[in-house]
């Protein structure tokens, strides 16, 4: 077994191949994954189609609605598709197939059937994305019973998680970041290295402060954890990777160690999972807190376009660290 | 209705031919600003595709509305947006037609009946639709135009719209752009049946094929079915066949696309047939020239003050989100 440099596009694409070719009854279908592109913005399905052929990968037409809803069907009827919806943005077209169907048809009809599907639709501020190509909107899936919800930070958790969500036998949606898509990282080439779904990932040790993220802002914490060290701060930086469920053991043990906790999320902080996660800690850790719980999100405002306010509106590795600092200077 | 032997028809080309040559000169000069790094988001190029918008906006009033999609600069200009500001709006500066909000997914100009470009797919359709009974309830003599993408009469709500519009008898006019992609996709090959006249006929609704490259036909057809609609009519669609010149996207490297197909259609692009035909009728060839002239200079000046024109201050990314709440929105400190 080796280490392999690859773009996270790659590193999902190899997942998928993998899977594929363990099992027969594992498919894809979406937009543009066939063509000479695969899939058009990073080279996601490319090949596939050579190798598995067109029942296998299955380019549909722009038909959002039939393409989670024919994913839910075929999940019943025994396969196990992988729904490509592209962007979480017009995987809002497809919110009541997910939603209704997907997430309820196990429990509203007695535990008979299961529904393992997987449901990519990327996340994210890209560049100039713009109100209706940037949005992050893992919230509205973690708030849904019956859905797992998972975000890849680097190309080894998305090749390990892709492999996990496949697996599973209920629905899973998996969120990829844009702007992640062609960065590079370490991945395994052993087929049989999968990522726990459930289980969040230490990226730093630290003791004087929690910085719990997911997706890319925990790149971004990472970096943060840099400045903050030249500081003279020790930041424990943890990347959720799965956000239902989510790790709370890990969580836990990590705050009762550092007495203090920072969630750093990309998508509207208003409502947003960071909420979740705070509320959490704050009902069940509160003896073991060193100052109030923060956190650091979007405000509440559509993703404007220009530079300028784009930049306004990012949370950034500086507002990571300059938040975190606030839980050094208050109470 | 269009009276192609009136003797001021030239004349009525010409000023099309002027509207179409904004256009390609629009989109080349974007490309430009896109390519030097000035564009902060993508843009879709509607290159080869320009007599469509022009001919139907040409028989469009003021007070009409349009909606379109992302591929929609074309759409703007022909109803009349003004160029210097969509190029502010790509380029997210002060003066641009969403004040930069919204980049070119996102152009609109309500002032002059331009409802939206939008980012996502078929929604102007349903939109279109509300507006349409909008112009009804409020008792205005206008009707709407929905722009719509070959690709996209595969998503159900243009079948939710076409039915819709034609029971409540609708003064709205589909348009279906049929410029043989979808993304990387060929329509073709997602796409059942005879295509979209045979989709929008099933609905009862008149439909007709028209060649998009050829601007006078367009121009024709749509006066025809847009004074239809406005007698009272109902819904009309005109199925318009073109081809996409350029990549869908602007970073699109278009490695999916059999060799030659760009060439030979560019050879049956728009704007040199109907320079042709305006030079067989009367038309100089240095009024032509002096139209290209004037076009590109209107918007390479148009590029030159969005370079110029200050980028807005970020703290506007907090204006406009709505009237309430506004002490909650969780500015960055
Ligand atoms: C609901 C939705 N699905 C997918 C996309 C991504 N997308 C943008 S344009 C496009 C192709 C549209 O093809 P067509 O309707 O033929 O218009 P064209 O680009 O050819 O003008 C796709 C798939 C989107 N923007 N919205
Ligand atoms: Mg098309």
């Amino acid at each position: 077994m080796s280490m392999i440099t690859m773009t996270q596009a790659a590193a999902v694409r190899e997942g998928l191949a993998e899977e594929m070719r363990r099992d027969p009854l594992v498919w894809a279908l979406g937009e543009d994954l066939s063509t000479a592109h695969g899939g058009t913005s990073a080279d996601q399905y490319l090949g596939l189609i050579d190798e598995f052929g067109d029942k296998r990968i299955v380019n549909t037409p722009i038909s959002e609605n039939t393409i989670m809803g024919a994913a839910v069907g075929a999940a019943v009827a025994g396969t196990r598709p992988v729904a490509d919806l592209r962007m979480a943005d017009f995987g809002m077209c497809a919110v009541d197939e997910l939603v209704n169907q997907a997430a309820k048809i196990r429990y509203m009809f007695g535990g008979q059937a299961r529904v393992p599907l997987v449901v990519r639709q990327a996340i994210g501020v890209r560049k100039g994305g713009a109100a209706q190509h940037s949005q992050s909107t893992e919230a509205w899936y973690i708030h849904t019973p019956g859905l797992v919800v998972v975000a890849p930070a680097t190309a080894s958790d998305a090749k390990g998680l892709i492999k996990s969500a496949i697996r599973t036998d209920d629905p899973v949606v998996y969120m990829e970041h844009k702007d992640l898509w062609l960065a590079e990282g370490q991945v395994s080439d052993n087929p049989n290295d999968l990522i726990d779904i459930g289980k969040a990932s230490i990226m730093r040790q630290g003791s004087d402060l929690t910085i719990v993220s997911w997706s890319k802002m925990a790149l971004l914490s990472l970096q943060a954890a840099d400045q903050l060290k030249s500081e003279g701060i020790s930041a424990e930086i943890i990347n959720l990777r799965s956000l239902w469920p989510w790790d709370k053991d890990t969580i836990y043990k990590s705050v009762s160690k550092t007495g203090r906790l920072l969630v750093a999320q990309e998508s509207v902080q208003v409502a947003g999972f960071g909420a979740e996660i705070s509320a959490d800690i704050s009902e069940n850790l509160n003896h073991s807190l060193k100052t109030y719980v923060r956190r650091i999100g979007a405000p509440r405002t559509p993703v404007p376009y220009s530079e300028p306010m784009e930049n306004e509106y990012r949370v950034t590795t500086t507002r990571i660290i300059k938040k975190a600092k606030e839980l050094f200077s208050a109470p | 209705m269009t009276n192609n032997t009136a003797s001021n028809y030239p004349a009525r080309i010409l000023e099309m031919y002027k509207t179409m040559t904004l256009i390609r000169a629009f989109e080349e000069i974007a490309e430009e600003a896109f390519d030097a790094g000035l564009v902060n988001g993508s843009i879709h190029q509607y290159i080869g595709e320009e007599a469509i918008g022009t001919a139907v906006c040409a028989n469009l009033r003021k007070t009409d509305f349009i909606l379109s999609n992302h591929r929609g600069h074309g759409h703007a200009i022909a109803k009349g947006a003004n160029p210097e500001a969509m190029m502010k709006e790509l380029l997210g500066k002060v003066g641009g037609t969403s004040g930069g909000k919204g980049g070119s997914m996102h152009i609109a100009d309500f002032s002059v009946g331009m409802l939206g470009a939008n980012g996502v797919l078929a929604d102007g359709l349903t939109m279109g639709v509300g507006a349409a009974q909008a112009l009804v309830l409020r008792n205005v003599d206008a009707i709407v135009t929905v722009f719509v993408g070959d690709g996209t009469t595969n998503r159900g709500p243009f079948y939710e719209s076409l039915n819709w519009a034609m029971i409540y008898e609708l003064p709205i006019l589909f348009v279906c752009e049929n410029n043989t992609y979808a993304s990387s996709t060929s329509t073709r090959k997602v796409t059942a049946g005879p295509g979209p006249v045979a989709r929008a006929e099933a609905f009862g609704m008149p439909a007709y094929d028209v060649d998009g490259n050829d601007v006078r036909e367009v121009d024709e057809i749509a006066s025809k079915i847009i004074t239809n609609i406005r007698n009272g009519g109902g819904p009309q669609f005109l199925h318009a066949k073109t081809y996409r010149i350029k990549g869908h996207v602007s970073r699109d490297k278009m490695l999916y696309r059999p060799e030659g197909e760009t060439e030979a259609n560019w050879k049956n692009e728009p704007i040199s047939r109907c320079a042709d035909w305006l030079i067989k009728n009367g038309i100089s060839e240095a009024e032509i020239n002096s139209t290209n002239a004037s076009a590109y200079k209107e918007i390479r000046d148009a590029l030159e003050a969005a370079i110029a024109a200050p980028f807005p201050d970020g703290k506007l990314a907090y204006k406009d989100v709505q009237d309430l709440g506004n002490r909650y929105l969780g500015e960055h400190s």
